[in-house]
C-alpha cells in the first residue's frame, strides 16, 4: 500500500463506493426502487430530493441502520455486507446525522470514546482519546476542546464534534445528512471550508440537502431522487438550480413567488418591550418591540432557540408575559387567554404542527373546526352540527387541495404537506386580522412549500398582518417586507427587505452588528 | 425521657442502627441507580426485595447455609430483573405500570410461598457481626462503624464501586449514554437493549441482596410484606441522590438515621405517639424530595422505550 492511498488521518482512502439496484420497501411504501448511487474519493456528491424521496432511507442503508430488500454495495469494486453501523464504521464510512447523535451530558472526549474498545480494557482511556482528538483537530482545522461538555457548545461546534467522531473512527467516506439545516450562513461557510479540505485530502463526501444553492456551491456531482427512484446523476457544473428544482419536483416550479405590491396600512399587532421566560427558566424574550401592519409580512430571522418559540407563544397567549404589552388592533391584549385572542381573529400556524397544530387522532373535518367549533354553523347550544361541519370540511378540502381519502380520515394518516394544508385551511379560511406563522414550511417539500408561501402572500394581499417566524433565511428573504433578527431573546435589528443580504442577516443572527465587525468587508 | 436521647450511649446506638438500617436501601437504590441511568425506571424493586428476602430466609433456614440463601436471593432478583427487562426492552411496556405489576407479583408470591412452605413463624441466626481487631475497639467509632455484619460492610463498599463503574469504565460510559441519548449510542454500535438488560438484571440482583439483608442479616425473620415500602423509598432515594451513588448514600443515611431515631424514641418511652414517630422518616423523605427534585435533571431517556425510528 502506497502512501498516496492514505488520508491525513492515517486511514486508507475509499477510492469508490457504489450502491447498485438498492430497493427498500416499507409497509405500503416503496422507499427506494432499484437506486444506483456512487461516490469517489475526492468529491462531494450531493443527494437531492424532496421529503419522502428516499434520500435518508438510501443513506441509512449505506450506514447499516436499514437493511435493503434488494441490491448490493461495492467498496473499491468489491461487494461488502453492511448489517449494522458497526460494519459501516469498520469499512470507513461515517455519518453526520441531521439530528446530532451526541450525548449532551457527556464531554467531547466521552462522546468520541463511546462504543470504542479501550486500550485500558474495561476502563476508559479518555486521556489518550483527547490527545488523538487534538491531533485530528489540528490536521483538519477543527477547533475543539475535548474536555468540554456538549451542552456547552454551539450548534456549529457540536457539528465539528460529530465530524471528529467520524474521523476518529477512521471515516474515509462521510455522509452529511442536511448538515446546514441548523447553521447560520457563517457557520455554513466554515463547514464548507472544512468539507473542501477533506475532499482535497482524498475523502469521499455525500452531501444531502434540499437547499439548491448549497448543492451548486459545494458539490462536484449531484444525484436527484424522486418518489424513491433515481432521476439522474449529473456533474453539478452542467446543471442550474432551476433544472435541479424541476427534476426534484417533476414539473416546472416557480421559485420565488411573485409578491405583488401591497401598501402596508394600519398597525395590527404591536409588541412593546415584551419579556417572558423560557421552559428552562432562563429569560426567553428580553424586551422585544415590533409592530406588524396590515398588508405586511414581518419576518423574524434567527438561529433556532433564540426566543422564536417564546415569541410565538407570548403573542398567542400560550406563555405568560412578564413585562411589556401586546396590542391587537390597538387594544391591549397582554396575557389574554388564547381563546380570547382567537375570537379577536388572531390565527396561529404553530411550529410543531403535529403537536400544537392539530389533534392527530381526530378526523380532518374535526381538525378543521378546532378553532371555531363553538360557533355557528358548527355547533348550536352546545350540540355539534355535523352537517355544517361536513359541508365546511368538504369546501376547505377542495379549496386548499388537501389530499385526503375523505373528511373522516384521521389527521395522523396524512402526509406532512397535507397536514400543513389542513392547519392553513383552518387558520386562513376565517379571514384573520393577524397571522402568526412559525416555521410554516419546515419539513415540507418544494411543492407544499410553494403552496404555503403563496397562501401567506395571498393573505398579505387581503390585508392580514403577518408575523413570520422562520429559521430558513431563504424563506424570510422570499416573503418578508421587513426582517427582524432575533438573538438571545432580543431583536438585534429590523432591516427592510431591500437592504437585507444573507451576510448581513447572518452576522446579526450570530449576535454581531455588522458595523461592529471589522472582518467583514463588503 | 427526652433528655435520654442525648446521652452518649443512646447517640452511639442511634448512629450504629442508622448505619445498619441503611443497608437494604443502599443495595436497592444503587441497583435502581444503574437501571435509571440507563433509562429504565424499575418500580418493581419492592417486589424483587420481598421475593429475595423470602428466598434468602427459606433457603438459609432449610440448608443452614446463609451464603446459599444469599445466592438464591440474588438469583431470584436477577430472574425478576430479566423478566422486567423483557417487558420493558422487548415489549416496550409502560415502565411505571409494569413495575407496579412486578411489585404486586413479588408481594403476592412471597406471601403465598411463605404461607405454603412455612407453617410456623421461625427465626434464624443471620450473618454475624464482624469485629475488626483494633478498629472495633475504638470507643464509639468502633461500635458505630466497625461492629456490623458482612452485608452492611459490603453495602457501603458498593457505593464507591458503583461510582467507579459509572464514571471510569467503558461500561459506565455506555450506561450513561444509553440513558441520555439512546439514538446516539445506537448509532455508534452500542446495543441499547444489551446495556439495559444488564442494568435491569443488575438492579434486580442488588434488590435481591437488599431483601436478603433484611431477612438474614438485620431482622433474621421473614414476615408478610416485611419490606413495608423500602423498595419504593429506594426509588425515591435515587431521585434524591440525583442519580449519583454518593447522593444515594447521603439520602439512605439521612433516611435511616431518622428511622433509627424514631425507633429509639419508642424504646426510650418518649411520649410521642408511635404512629407519629414511625411517620417521621417518610414525611422527611417527602419534604426533602419536594425541596430537591426540581433542581436536578433526570436522565433524558428515563422511562422512554428505545426503538429505531421507522
Amino acid at each position: 500500500m502506497t502512501e498516496s492511498n492514505k488520508l491525513p488521518s492515517g486511514q486508507t482512502r475509499i477510492d469508490s463506493l457504489e450502491m447498485r439496484g438498492v430497493t427498500k420497501r416499507f409497509p405500503g411504501v416503496l422507499a427506494n426502487d432499484h437506486v444506483d448511487f456512487d461516490v469517489r474519493s475526492g468529491e462531494v456528491h450531493a443527494l437531492l430530493g424532496e421529503n419522502g424521496a428516499g434520500k435518508s432511507t438510501l443513506m441509512k442503508i449505506l450506514y447499516g441502520l436499514y437493511h435493503p430488500d434488494e441490491g448490493e454495495v461495492l467498496l473499491n469494486g468489491k461487494p461488502v455486507t453492511i448489517a449494522s453501523p458497526t460494519d459501516s464504521i469498520n469499512l470507513g464510512i461515517g455519518m453526520i446525522h441531521q439530528h446530532f447523535m451526541l450525548v449532551q451530558t457527556l464531554t467531547v472526549a466521552e462522546n468520541v470514546a463511546l462504543g470504542l474498545p479501550s486500550s485500558r480494557g474495561a476502563l476508559t482511556d479518555l486521556d489518550r482519546i483527547s490527545k488523538r482528538i487534538l491531533e485530528l483537530a489540528d490536521i483538519y482545522g477543527l477547533k475543539i476542546d475535548p474536555s468540554a461538555y456538549i451542552w456547552q457548545l454551539s450548534v456549529g461546534q457540536q457539528q465539528r464534534v460529530e465530524i471528529i467522531k467520524a474521523l476518529y473512527r477512521g471515516a474515509a467516506l462521510l455522509i452529511l445528512d442536511e448538515p446546514t439545516a441548523v447553521l447560520t450562513p457563517q457557520e455554513v461557510n466554515e463547514l464548507f471550508v472544512i468539507m473542501r479540505q477533506m475532499v482535497r485530502d482524498g475523502h469521499a463526501l455525500i452531501f444531502i440537502s434540499h437547499k439548491l444553492h448549497e448543492v451548486v456551491d459545494i458539490s462536484q456531482r449531484v444525484t436527484v431522487l424522486r418518489d424513491g427512484r433515481k432521476i439522474g446523476t449529473r456533474p453539478t457544473s452542467e446543471t442550474t438550480k432551476q433544472d435541479l428544482a424541476n427534476w426534484m419536483v417533476g414539473r416546472e416550479v416557480g421559485f420565488i413567488p411573485d409578491r405583488g405590491d401591497v401598501t402596508p396600512a394600519e398597525v395590527r399587532l404591536q409588541l412593546e418591550d415584551v419579556s417572558c421566560g423560557s421552559d428552562r427558566g432562563t429569560p426567553g424574550l428580553r424586551g422585544v418591540s415590533v409592530a406588524v401592519r396590515s398588508g405586511e409580512i414581518l419576518g423574524i430571522a434567527g438561529v433556532s432557540g433564540n426566543g422564536q418559540r417564546e415569541l410565538a407563544e407570548a403573542v398567542t397567549g400560550l406563555r405568560k408575559i412578564v413585562s411589556g404589552h401586546v396590542q391587537l388592533e390597538g387594544r391591549d391584549v397582554t396575557n389574554f387567554p388564547p381563546g380570547e385572542l382567537t375570537d379577536r381573529m388572531l390565527s396561529y400556524i404553530p411550529e410543531e404542527r403535529m403537536r400544537d397544530g392539530m389533534i392527530k387522532d381526530f378526523t380532518v373535518a374535526e381538525n378543521l373546526i378546532l378553532r371555531e367549533h363553538h360557533k355557528q354553523p358548527y355547533s348550536r347550544s352546545g350540540f355539534l352540527n355535523l352537517g355544517g361541519i361536513a359541508t365546511h370540511a368538504d369546501k376547505l378540502i377542495r379549496d386548499f387541495r388537501v389530499k385526503t381519502p375523505s373528511r373522516e380520515t384521521l389527521a395522523k394518516n396524512l402526509s406532512g404537506g397535507n397536514i400543513q394544508k389542513v392547519v392553513l385551511a383552518r387558520e386562513i379560511s376565517r379571514d384573520p386580522r393577524v397571522i402568526l406563522a412559525a416555521q410554516p414550511t419546515r419539513g415540507l417539500d418544494i411543492g407544499a412549500t410553494e403552496y404555503v408561501r403563496m397562501q401567506l402572500l395571498e393573505q398579505r394581499k387581503k390585508g392580514a398582518a403577518i408575523l413570520l417566524i422562520s429559521e430558513d433565511l431563504d424563506e424570510i428573504l422570499a416573503l418578508s417586507d421587513r426582517i427582524a433578527v432575533i438573538y438571545e431573546g432580543r431583536i438585534m435589528d429590523i432591516v427592510p427587505r431591500a437592504d437585507a443580504t444573507p451576510e448581513k442577516l447572518g452576522l446579526l443572527m450570530a449576535g454581531v452588528h455588522p458595523e461592529e465587525s471589522t472582518s467583514v468587508v463588503k | 425521657m427526652i433528655q435520654d436521647l442525648f446521652s452518649v450511649t443512646v447517640l452511639i446506638g442511634i448512629l450504629a442502627s442508622g448505619i445498619r438500617l441503611a443497608t437494604p436501601y443502599l443495595y436497592a437504590a444503587i441497583g435502581e441507580t444503574f437501571s435509571q441511568r440507563s433509562g429504565v425506571l424499575n418500580l418493581g424493586v419492592e417486589g424483587q426485595m420481598l421475593l429475595g428476602a423470602f428466598a434468602a430466609f427459606y433457603v438459609s433456614l432449610r440448608t443452614g447455609n446463609l451464603w446459599l440463601g444469599l445466592l438464591t436471593a440474588m438469583l431470584v432478583g436477577a430472574v425478576m430483573g430479566l423478566a422486567m427487562a423483557y417487558v420493558t426492552v422487548n415489549l416496550q411496556a409502560q415502565q411505571g405500570i409494569s413495575g407496579i405489576g412486578f411489585y404486586l407479583f413479588g408481594l403476592g408470591m412471597s406471601d403465598l410461598l411463605f404461607q405454603k412452605l412455612m407453617p410456623t413463624v421461625e427465626t434464624i441466626r443471620g450473618f454475624p457481626r464482624i469485629y475488626i481487631p483494633g478498629l472495633s475497639d475504638i470507643p464509639g467509632i468502633g461500635e458505630i462503624f466497625f461492629s456490623q455484619n458482612i452485608l452492611v460492610y459490603s453495602a457501603y463498599l458498593l457505593v464507591p464501586v458503583a461510582w467507579f463503574v459509572l464514571n471510569k469504565t467503558t461500561l459506565g460510559l455506555k450506561i450513561r449514554a444509553v440513558g441520555e441519548n439512546p439514538d446516539a449510542a445506537d448509532s455508534l454500535g452500542v446495543s441499547v437493549a444489551r446495556v439495559r438488560y444488564f442494568t435491569i438484571i443488575l438492579g434486580g440482583t442488588l434488590s435481591g441482596i437488599a431483601g436478603a439483608s433484611l431477612s438474614i442479616a438485620l431482622l433474621n425473620v421473614f414476615q408478610q410484606n416485611m419490606t413495608s415500602g423500602a423498595g419504593f423509598i429506594a426509588v425515591a432515594l435515587v431521585y434524591f441522590g440525583a442519580w449519583r451513588p454518593i447522593g444515594v448514600l447521603g439520602g439512605a443515611l439521612l433516611f435511616s438515621m431518622v428511622n433509627a431515631l424514631q425507633l429509639w424514641v419508642q424504646v426510650l418511652n418518649i411520649p410521642i405517639e408511635p404512629e407519629i414517630a414511625v411517620m417521621m422518616p417518610y414525611v422527611l423523605t417527602i419534604l426533602v424530595l419536594v425541596a430537591t427534585v426540581s433542581r436536578v435533571r433526570a436522565p433524558s431517556a428515563l422511562t422512554k422505550p428505545f426503538e429505531r425510528e421507522n
